[in-house]
């Protein structure tokens, strides 16, 4: 079957739009990677490398109201949805500029204006939390969808279930976006879950559930636009299973031993942004030199979100106190 | 000034605030159709309707992680936990995300919440359902602890906890919702967190206690009245925020104090207030700070046995008689 256009689906401008997210995300992962190895960058740092697809693609076909929750691994999540990557970074600094003022680090990014409500270091934490928001969003008729970000490894934890009964039950909008990128730390999905696939484990609920290919930005915009569309419709949950893969270790403390490097190599090869760039070519919505000057773009805000970083203040020591009480 | 009960009392709070402020919800397990498994949630299906009065799945957990996401979400929910024994089930929620949310975000974001929950021992439940939990929740900054003694305590410390915008754990004793007395009828009757209430003046000895510890202490302090000893009683009301200042000026004025605490004696709240009066006020106590707890042991249920472990009128009369005589 031949696919459909590109530009059949969304205008050009979007489309090099999303384009440029995956590739800022890639380089703001990268050189994480690197504050991490000078020091600068402390505590526990995932890396979205690989699966950049997932966020950009979901964030595209969202509305811009909608809740997005995540994990850990959720640095492209918020800046996809419009953090600001120099904040970002500053936060992972623990700097005082930070988007949380540095008191939440990598793994607890969060901006209510944009509706990031924020990432999750408990696996299974944001479940409910998600469950939460959709009800208010349909006591208070606002039509936003909670669309719940999650990991492989994170299904097999009773919040899991709790909130897919749950959501179904009361009839909420939620949208579960499983990132199934193959391992739980260095656990394979087959050897942490009894059923595999993943999104056949919602039947037990009466949720309809689709597997898409998580490398392919495309296909995760047109399954997230069709389910949130479907899940704002209906008040019904809905999840959607991305297949995709993380290139580097679960964080920065891990070697990645439990997987051969033909794996890792047969995945790399399905890397999603130059799969991406390939078909915006192809259909003439860029040229190869514009996708040069991309990169380089995304290389010069990355490194002023690094200057800014480094230069900015540490937090006084008197905001140790602030924050706990309203 | 009306006579009713503390699960009136409650009751009562719950539907002034829902009448007053139509984003409150209240769901948890048979809290609606059943009107709750201690009927503190009578009427409430039937006044405000099935949209704002909802019974869960039993999913404590989850239960109070949905409230955690309404609450961020412009909502303020009230949980109920059947009893407390089942908020362990729900730590992960109520310590991970409740009591962190707000500080990791870096302020972004505020969890007008309330959680209820029914405690204590006495009633012959065994080990997993007569526990006393409250310090597990004082210990972890981040939410308020409120576990009220008397009916007009409860009603005005439950409308406060509804108002705050900080999460709640709101404790109700299980042997106290029957219990009655005078409540203000006034709908803008509140009775403000982190400020003890002293239900009894005396000069001989501080007594430190809240909830049912604090009907005890009371009982106690009549009978020692009659030997000629002064207790003042002071109820702690809310165990976050800790209001130590009232308690720690009392033990000033009376050079003595006995801590009475239903939760286990190790690590207990008891042992808090103690190093508080310590550091407050060393030089001017005439004795150490006498702790009357619960037996640390599993909820026998033998009534024989049960009545051992949790602290009782005649267990706070002899620790301050012994307080009073002792001589330093
Ligand atoms: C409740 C809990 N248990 C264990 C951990 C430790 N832990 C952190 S990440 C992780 C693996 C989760 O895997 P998955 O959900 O697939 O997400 P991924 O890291 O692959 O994005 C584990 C076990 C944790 N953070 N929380
Ligand atoms: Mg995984």
């Amino acid at each position: 079957m031949k696919e459909m256009s590109l530009r059949a689906i969304l205008p050009d401008h979007e489309l090099v739009r999303m384009y440029e997210q995956m590739v800022l995300c890639r380089e703001f992962e990268e050189s994480c990677a690197e504050q991490y190895t000078k020091g600068h960058i402390t505590g526990f740092l995932h890396l979205y490398s690989g699966q950049e697809a997932v966020a950009v693609g979901s964030t595209h076909a969202l509305r811009k109201d909608d809740y997005i929750l995540s994990a850990y691994r959720e640095h492209a999540q918020a800046i996809v949805r419009g953090a600001e990557p120099r904040r970002v970074m500053a936060e992972l600094f623990g700097k005082a500029t930070g988007i949380c003022k540095g008191k939440g680090g990598s793994m607890h990014l969060f901006d209510p204006d944009l509706a990031f409500m924020g990432g999750y270091a408990i696996v299974g934490g944001q479940f409910p939390i998600a469950v939460g928001l959709a009800f208010a969003s349909k006591f208070r008729k606002e039509g936003r969808v909670a669309a719940c970000f999650f990991g492989d490894g994170a299904v097999n934890q009773g919040t899991f279930h709790e909130s897919l009964n749950w959501a179904r039950l009361w009839e909420l909008p939620v949208l579960f976006v499983c990132e199934n990128n193959a391992y739980g730390i260095g656990t394979s999905v087959e050897r942490a879950s009894a059923l595999a696939d993943i999104h056949k484990r919602t039947c037990g609920y009466d949720i309809p559930s689709v597997r898409v290919d998580g490398m392919d930005v495309m296909a995760i915009h047109d399954a997230v636009k069709w389910g949130a569309e479907w899940v704002r419709q209906q008040n019904r949950p809905y999840l959607i299973e991305a297949l995709t893969y993380r290139f580097r270790g679960h964080s920065m403390a891990d070697p990645g031993k439990y997987r051969s490097a033909a794996e890792v190599e047969l995945w790399k090869a399905r890397d999603p942004l130059p799969a991406f760039a390939i078909r915006l070519i192809e259909e003439g919505i860029v040229t190869q030199a514009e996708l040069g000057a991309i990169k380089q773009e995304a290389i010069a805000i990355v490194q002023e979100a690094v200057t800014f970083a480094e230069e900015s203040p540490w937090p006084e020591d008197g905001a140790v106190w602030e924050d706990i009480y309203v | 000034m009306s006579e009713m009960t503390y699960r009136d009392a409650l009751n009562l709070a719950l539907k002034e605030e829902m009448r007053r402020d139509p984003s409150i919800v209240v769901w948890g397990e048979d809290v609606a159709l059943y009107e709750g498994s201690f009927k503190v949630t009578r009427g409430l299906l039937a006044e405000f309707g099935e949209e704002r009065v909802l019974d869960t799945p039993i999913s404590e957990n989850t239960i109070v992680g949905v409230a955690v996401g309404a609450a961020m979400g412009g909502l303020r929910p009230i949980a109920e936990l059947m009893t407390v024994n089942f908020a362990l089930l729900a730590m992960d929620q109520i310590i991970d995300h409740m009591t962190k949310i707000r500080y990791m975000f870096g302020g972004q974001v505020n969890l007008p919440m309330v959680i209820r929950a029914p405690g204590g021992g006495g009633s012959q439940l065994a080990a997993q359902h007569s526990q006393s939990l409250e310090t597990f929740f004082m210990h972890a900054p981040g939410m308020h602890v409120a576990y009220p003694a008397t009916p007009a305590d409860a009603k005005g410390l439950l409308k406060s906890a509804i108002r705050d915008n900080n999460p709640v754990m709101f404790l109700e004793h299980e042997l106290l919702y029957n219990s009655k007395g005078d409540v203000p009828d006034d709908p803008e009757f509140l009775v403000p967190f982190g400020k003890c209430d002293v239900k009894r003046e005396g000069t001989d000895i501080t007594v430190v206690a809240y909830a049912r510890m604090t009907v005890l202490a009371l009982q106690a302090a009549e009978e020692l009245a009659k030997e000629g000893i002064a207790c003042e009683v002071v109820d702690l009301r809310t165990l976050s925020p800790l209001d130590a200042d009232t308690f720690v000026a009392s033990v000033k004025k009376t050079g003595r104090a006995v801590v009475v605490e239903e939760c286990w004696k190790t690590c207990g709240l008891g042992a808090e207030i103690a190093t508080r009066i310590y550091d407050g006020c060393f030089d001017s106590l005439r004795a150490p700070v006498r702790r009357v707890s619960g037996l640390d042991v599993p909820m026998p249920y033998s009534r024989q046995l049960e009545k051992l472990c949790i602290p009782r009128v005649e267990d706070i009369v002899a620790a301050v008689k012994e307080t009073v005589a002792a001589k330093y």
